[in-house]
């Protein structure tokens, strides 16, 4: 509803196609979520996530799901971060205690430290993993580097490998039958599937119902 | 008279001894009591649970005693995806396990990595431990992990162990070499 854009003039309406979402800058972030928490009657959060622009600046936003349960209303706050080499945002923990590991989340992904998060190290990968995987120059099977452990190496000298992608992200085409619709690779060049030449997909061979 | 060369038995001959070979003993002792350890990671483990309730009932096998320690166990089932933090974790209870012992990598994500095609997850837990039998699903139904059991039981039967009693068993090589 417009009247939170007409209450805070610092918001901004945001381009949304589900539900309403505002543009909030950096230093007034946490006056207006603990505002909608306890105001405007905001109890869940339901998610922390980061986007990164690549070759906008500024280059990550982090952006705020928050759900209310009496009034079954959800609203998304997109707010920039502060700097693009080292981006930093603050942290909501003290406002909601279950945003921790989707704060370390985003931090291993992108690298956005949060400002007086307790606990701030990385949950998925290895704490001494070099790169943020969902920055878009991360390519998408991953880079090669050594196991986080010396006695797992040392034992059986596997390494961290990129993924076998085989012949490339799979999408699944939208219209069409189920069999149409599967997931399939850019690149079949390794399957053996064999797609109908034209001029055999043309008439249907007759068949002869008398014998 | 008979036909089976596991032993040969004639009442009236023997009486009440059975005679028959070492390997066959023992195959047949370790096979119908092998001990899982269930390495349940994710939804696999799920199966794995539900194959030990009373519908499909691993016990009819002797394997309903899953101990979690790896110090008591013969197999480990790894049932659920592997990712590189966790890979550490999974040999060194590999490395605890007292031989004999073998490795069932259940579902699509501990044989080759699943749908995870990703920088976080290890494509299969033969990268770090060697498999002796490999069930595929998503998760395998229990029916499946049952007769991925049963397949280890036969490799279990067919092995010479009577040769390695008094030896160190030697160490299993990997699948593949990552490097």
């Amino acid at each position: 509803m417009t009247d939170l854009l007409a209450r805070y003039d610092f918001l901004q309406l945001r381009e949304s196609l589900d539900h309403l979402a505002y543009n909030c800058p950096p230093d007034r972030l946490m006056a207006l979520l603990q505002a909608l928490r306890d105001e405007h009657g905001y109890d869940l959060l339901s998610d922390v996530t980061a986007i990164d622009h690549f070759e906008a600046s500024p280059r990550y936003e982090v952006v705020y799901h928050l759900f209310s349960t009496e009034q079954h209303k959800w609203v998304r706050i997109a707010t920039p971060c502060a700097g693009d080499e080292e981006p930093v945002c603050p942290s909501v923990v003290s406002l909601w205690p279950g945003a921790n590991w989707h704060e370390r989340e985003t931090y291993d992904m992108f690298g956005i430290r949060f400002e007086g998060h307790p606990d701030l190290r990385r949950i998925l990968m290895w704490d001494g993993y070099p790169w943020y995987p969902l920055r878009k120059e991360f390519p998408l099977a991953g880079h090669e580097v050594e196991l986080p452990s010396a006695e797992t190496t040392e034992r059986t000298g596997a390494k961290v490998l990129p993924a076998p992608m085989m012949g490339g992200p799979f999408h699944a085409p939208q219209r069409g039958t189920m069999r149409k619709r599967e997931p399939r690779a850019d690149d079949e060049s390794w399957t053996e599937i064999r797609h109908k030449r034209p001029d055999e997909a043309q008439a249907p061979k007759p068949r002869d119902f008398n014998t | 008279m008979s036909k089976h060369t596991d032993y040969n038995y004639d009442s009236k001959i023997e009486g009440e001894v059975i005679v028959s070979r070492a390997d066959a003993v023992i195959n047949w002792v370790r096979s119908h009591s092998v001990w899982p350890m269930p390495m349940g990671l994710a939804c696999c483990a799920i199966e794995l649970m539900a194959t030990g309730g009373s519908r499909f009932d691993i016990s009819r096998f002797g394997m309903e005693v899953m101990r979690f320690s790896p110090r008591q166990s013969d197999c480990m089932i790894v049932a659920g995806t592997v990712t590189y933090k966790m890979a550490e974790v999974v040999r060194r209870i590999y490395d605890q396990m007292a031989e004999p012992k073998w490795v069932v990598a259940m579902g699509a994500c501990a044989s080759t990595g699943g749908m995870y095609r990703s920088y976080a997850v290890l494509q299969g837990v033969d990268r770090i431990v060697p498999v002796d039998v490999y069930i595929s699903g998503c998760p395998p139904r229990p029916e499946a992990l049952l007769d991925g059991m049963m397949k280890l039981q036969e490799k279990i039967r067919g092995e010479r162990s009577s040769g390695g009693l008094f030896q160190e068993r030697k160490t299993r090589q990997l699948a593949y070499k990552s490097s």
